[in-house]
């Protein structure tokens, strides 16, 4: 039996494994680094062990330091969550040495299933569908090889993750340089050039089955998911089932799987991903020896705690009648919620979460991380919650998570949530169409609305309107009488606000006719209903609608029937002091300066770099915007910048 | 306390009819006011902005608090006259950075802002309501200084303006002067004067004498910039506190000045949330007669105007002929003296007289709602001792020291209008509703007097009488007295502080009773409150 429970991992999954641990009766540790001292799920255990520092590398990578955690505070067991240590087999046998469970499966199914190249042996020899493909040496005819597997081929890390050191090849020509430039990419990155070549299928869906085994050697399937809907590899929105999947493929990708897990004599819970074509063929992509992220869509269909599974497993129990005779209930979608600017390319966001509310509502399930206030870094991944939704049927719980998600309060820090309810309310998603294409076949999608639509026009006036009720609320001297009153009209109050990289100007008089109000000086038909400071209320065109407005700062974050926006008060009077200096370069993002490549004085050519930032494993090179010298230059590597933080200043040459 | 009840019928054809005859006036007064609004005109105003600069209208806005409420004063001055309404320049009473000041900005869009007799007039009272509510000023200046075709109507009164600035400055009232432009020769002194200068880089020129004049003078060549540019009176005059870059740069500091200069209103603060009216403001207009013969109950008009309609009435049952009780307007406690059926007789005026002294004795502002045709004529009046009446309460006007407030809402003769706290007598301030009517007497009885005075005189002379003349003269002079009594009139020449919408009634009372709340408030003591 487990007694104290050390969760080796951070945000919702550490949340998430430490509320069913309590529900089990079993004590937590968390443990966290500097930046996540105040995070919900530190106070949610009942101990809790500092990481000094804030890298992965220095804090929850450092297993010694977690064993360490584990052993002062007297743990029995230790959950890595998924990232992190989950996949890490050195650190499973550490734990054995060290006398703690790992709760996971054993480190030699984790060794083998770490190398994609020997996982796919592994795998061919069980019996298990596999994509035809070649390890690349240094010694191998390249052209024999990829004439054998037929292209286009995908040449893959072998030891790789993330997309990184991936690369698509359509023809012979491009081979070569392509496995080069992969090579390359894969020693700096993994610290191991080993790559391999692979069938390349179009536009696939990602369909992954989730396996548990226990102990004694059963291991069973508890069905499918779907996560096809991906950027940048990083799935966004999963389902359970897939609507691809019949009941026939079901349960042959079942017998995959579950063959697949008997091969390696998996024990807990793991993931068997495929890829299935248009054409109904599967073939095995790569097990996950981990709870995976999406996991509550299948806890949905099931109505099972894969955490409790987890742990039981972990303390040797069989599995249980509900998990070998579970049937699929419905139908359940999850969809991550980002912080991250999508118009800007899925930039990573970063600032304070002012407010973090989903309201509850049958079939909701909020596995998050945050809660107002929250601090969103570019320490980690921005993923700020998962939203889940189960129905009946596919359609219901796609129109239930689009109603939470587009009802959510989100402010201060951007999120992905419109592009989640544009792919929840869209055609092709509702119909099914989701393979991994989906969203460069809806660039409209991935773009969102334009500023300009009324909605937004209506917030404007709203946070314009709340800004009244509290500058009236507020005032000392004669707050009892009408708000901006004249007995000779003179031109509107006024107040502007920038959404985004655009500005929405808002003139408003309040009179004995009621509200009028322009918005960049074209007249919006509403009347006033009511305003206070965090309320108002609108008609427009014979609809009555209500605005939630909250203020931070110069902010106005506004939530409506209709959509939210963050309004950013322009300052009636620009502060002389904060003027950038002309040439100044600005930060286009957060993240850490990797390199400063010139100095003070140094003379720069228009598009010449000079400086590199990082943020979310991608680079971002500050070019010179002119010919001229360089002036300032205000960073040092290693520094963390946020966006609209000056550089380095270029003057112009000759001016 | 006791609650006004509305006999009031809205569905009644008179009630449609006043409403009526009200809305065709106050569209008269609206066509005026655009008239001041538009000051020198779109070309003058599209010149102007082409130099980069606000309308005076735009630099107010973006002084005053967001949202808060504004009161622009004597916005008809000049009415009627040669030059443009609102005579070249704004005043009025507004917060800025939470303090409620005096504003007073030139329009330089009207001939350079040059100031004549009118503008000065305007001027002058904005500088005395700031003395006596002890309201801050600031000054938005761009004007090119006297009008000089007036400058015999000018020069010798003008130099109050100086002697009121630094007269404030020495009560501890601050003044604030951003300079926008012109403001020379005797203009030069108003940042000269003022507590705080803010000039405007490239913009403000402050100098005594321009280069012509300079050059005529003395024979030196010098530019504007260095005879008075903001950067030679930051740098080297000193003249200039703080310099800034641009119109809103100014506009800033002015408001930043504010936030300093640690405000205190010593009058007590209102009681917090009143209760708005139980009847609605909309519907004075309907209260007011067409025809100012008929009188009106003046309990209408408090019953859309005082806290909760709330009136706490004093004698009701004696001199009837005047209201007189204690109600609240946005939190501040006022006695009401208004006129009920026009007439004063003596009963009235002891009514009032003890009413203010009262009033005196518990600190409380009075105000003052007008409708009276003065006091009663006749034998047995007189020898009823009216004149000793009515100056008791002339003298109590007078010697109240309590802040006095006064409406003009219908009717405003003869020694009624001093009784009630007209002009002469010092109201802080004084509006009129746009039907007001204002004279010695009324132009029928003025004119009617006249014919009979003229045929008593042709009689004692043995002359013949012309009555078909008389007939014509009668209704020369009524139809002159008639067009001097207009409200429009009255307000030209500063008689007043503005005509308002008579639904703004409470709104203007309530800023009124703020601002003047910016001083003590304190009645006379002395004696005690004599029965009369």
């Amino acid at each position: 039996m487990i007694g104290k429970l050390l969760v080796a991992n951070r945000g919702e999954i550490a949340a998430r494994v430490m509320r069913t641990a309590h529900a089990l009766g079993i004590s937590t540790v968390a443990v966290y680094s500097d930046p996540d001292a105040g995070a919900p799920f530190v106070a949610l255990a009942d101990e809790a062990v500092r990481l000094p520092g804030s890298a992965p590398g220095d804090t929850y990578l450092r297993g010694d330091l977690v064993l360490a955690a584990a052993r002062v505070t007297g743990a029995d067991a230790i959950h890595p969550g998924y990232g992190f240590l989950s996949e890490n087999a050195g650190f499973a046998r550490d734990c054995a040495a060290a006398g703690v469970t790992f709760v996971g499966p054993s480190p030699e199914a984790i060794a083998s299933m770490g190398s994609k190249v020997e996982a796919k042996a592994l795998m061919e020899a069980a019996g298990v569908p596999v994509l035809p493909g070649a390890t690349i040496t240094d010694g191998t005819d390249l052209g024999a090889a990829a004439e054998k597997i037929g292209f286009p081929v995908l040449v893959k890390a072998v030891f790789g993750g993330g997309g990184r050191g991936m690369r698509v090849v359509h023809a012979p020509s491009e081979l070569a340089d392509a496995v080069a430039g992969a090579r390359r990419e894969a020693a700096s990155a993994f610290g191991d050039g080993t790559v391999f070549l692979e069938r390349f299928v179009v536009d696939p869906r990602h369909v992954e089955v989730q396996i548990v085994g226990d102990a004694h050697g059963a291991v069973v399937h508890l069905f499918e998911r779907e996560c096809s809907i991906q950027r940048r590899y990083q799935k966004i929105v999963e389902e359970a089932p897939s609507p691809a999947v019949g009941d026939a493929l079901r349960a042959e990708l079942g017998a995959a799987a579950v063959a697949a897990g008997k091969a390696l004599g998996y024990t807990g819970v793991g993931t068997v991903e495929f890829v299935l074509d248009a054409g109904g063929a599967f073939h095995f992509l790569e097990v996950n020896t981990r709870l995976q992220v999406e996991h509550p869509v299948t806890e949905l269909i099931t109505g099972l705690d894969l955490v409790e599974v987890q742990l039981r497993v972990a303390e040797g129990e069989p599995l249980p009648e509900s998990v070998t005779g579970a049937r699929i209930e419905g139908h359940a979608i999850e969809a991550r919620l980002y912080a991250e600017d999508v118009p800007a390319g899925f930039l990573p966001a970063t600032g304070t979460l002012h407010r973090f509310r989903i309201a509850a509502a049958p079939g909701i399930r909020v596995d998050s991380g945050v809660v107002d206030g929250s601090v969103v870094g570019t320490a980690y991944d921005p993923m700020l919650a998962k939203v889940v939704a189960h129905g009946p049927t596919r359609a219901d719980a796609a129109r239930r998570l689009a109603r939470a998600l587009s009802g959510a309060q989100l402010h201060g820090v951007t999120t992905n949530r419109d592009l989640l309810v544009a792919i929840l309310r869209e055609q092709e998603f509702l119909a099914g169409g989701t393979d991994t294409g989906y969203l460069s076949r809806h660039p409209e999608v991935v773009r969102g609305r334009r500023r300009s639509d009324d909605p937004v026009r209506a917030r404007a006036a709203a946070a314009a309107l709340a800004r009244q009720a509290e500058n009236r609320q507020a005032a000392g001297v004669l707050g009892t009488l009408p708000s901006g009153w004249r007995n000779v009209a003179n031109g509107p109050q006024q107040v502007g606000y920038a959404v985004g990289e655009q500005t929405v100007e808002v003139g408003y008089r309040l009179g004995r006719d009621g509200l009028r109000v322009t918005v960049d000086g074209s007249p919006l038909d509403a009347r006033l209903l009511s305003a206070a400071p965090d309320a108002v209320e609108l008609e427009a065109g014979g609809v009555r609608r209500a605005y939630t407005v909250h203020r931070v700062g110069g902010v106005a974050y506004v939530d409506g029937p209709d959509g939210s926006s963050a309004l950013a008060e322009v300052p009636r009077f620009a502060d002389p002091n904060a003027v950038a200096h002309a040439g100044s370069l600005l930060a286009p993002m957060p993240g850490a300066v990797v390199r400063v490549l010139v100095g003070p004085g140094a003379p720069v050519t228009a598009g010449q770099p000079l400086l590199v930032l990082e943020a979310m494993k991608m680079e971002h090179t500050v070019v010179a915007p002119v010919d001229g010298v360089v002036s300032e230059i205000d960073v040092a590597a290693g520094d963390q910048v946020d966006t609209g933080q000056v550089l380095a200043v270029v003057e112009e040459d000759g001016s | 306390m006791p609650v006004l009840t509305s006999q009031l019928d809205t569905s009644s054809e008179t009630y449609t009819s006043y409403r009526k005859a009200q809305l065709a006036v106050l569209d008269q007064l609206q066509e005026q006011l655009d008239l001041a609004v538009a000051g020198g005109g779109a070309r003058y105003t599209e010149r102007h902005r082409q130099r980069g600069k606000l309308p005076v209208r735009e630099r107010l806005e973006l002084l005053l608090d967001p949202d808060s409420p504004f009161l622009e004063l004597s916005p008809l001055a000049a009415w009627g006259t040669l030059f443009t309404v609102g005579a070249t320049v704004l005043t009025g009473i507004g917060v800025v950075s939470g303090v409620e000041c005096v504003v007073i900005g030139h329009d330089p869009t009207v001939r350079g802002g040059a100031m004549n007799p009118y503008s000065l007039k305007k001027t002058l009272r904005a500088l005395e309501i700031a003395r006596v509510n002890r309201l801050p000023v600031i000054n938005l200046v761009e004007s090119g200084g006297a009008d000089l075709p007036t400058q015999a109507d000018l020069f010798v009164p003008a130099g109050r303006i100086f002697h009121e600035l630094t007269e404030l400055s020495s009560l501890a009232i601050p003044t604030v002067a951003l300079v926008f432009g012109n403001s020379t020769a005797g203009g030069a002194y108003v940042p000269g004067m003022c507590d705080y200068a803010v000039l405007v880089d490239r913009a403000a020129k402050v100098f005594l004498g321009g280069p012509p004049l300079v050059r005529m003078a003395t024979g030196e060549d010098a530019d504007d910039e260095a005879l008075g540019g903001a950067e030679m009176h930051s740098r080297v005059s000193g003249l200039s506190d703080y310099f800034a870059v641009d119109e809103r740069d100014a506009i800033r500091i002015g408001r930043e000045i504010m936030t300093r200069v640690n405000w205190r209103k010593l009058g007590p603060a209102p009681s917090a949330s009143p209760a708005p009216p139980r009847y609605d403001p909309d519907e004075i207009l309907g209260i007011v007669p067409t025809d100012t013969k008929v009188p009106f109950d003046p309990r209408e008009v408090l019953a859309r105007t005082v806290d909760g309609s709330e009136f706490d009435e004093y004698k009701p049952l004696y001199g009837a002929s005047l209201v007189t009780g204690w109600a609240q307007v946005h939190g501040y406690p006022v006695g009401v003296l208004a006129n009920h059926r026009g007439v004063l007789f003596s009963e009235e005026a002891k009514k009032a007289t003890e009413f203010i002294l009262l009033a005196n004795q518990t600190d409380t502002p009075l105000i003052f709602l007008q409708n009276t045709t003065g006091y009663m004529v006749g034998t047995s009046y007189e020898q009823g001792g009216i004149i000793k009446d009515g100056a008791k309460m002339i003298n109590a006007v007078t010697n109240s020291q309590v802040p006095h407030v006064t409406i003009t809402m219908a009717s405003s003769f003869g020694a009624g209008n001093y009784g009630m706290s007209g002009r002469a007598y010092d109201p802080r301030l004084m509006f009129a509703w746009p039907g007001a009517k204002l004279a010695v007497m009324g132009a029928a009885q003025l004119a009617g007097v006249m014919s009979i005075v003229g045929r008593a005189s042709a009689a004692s002379q043995g002359k013949p009488f012309d009555d078909a003349a008389d007939a014509a003269r009668t209704a020369a002079i009524e139809a002159q007295i008639e067009a001097e009594s207009h409200a429009f009139f009255v307000t030209a020449r500063l008689y007043d502080d503005g005509i308002i919408d008579p639904r703004d009634t409470r709104t203007v009372l309530g800023l009124s009773l703020s601002a003047v709340h910016s001083n003590t408030v304190a009645g006379r003591r002395g004696f005690g409150v004599f029965r009369m």
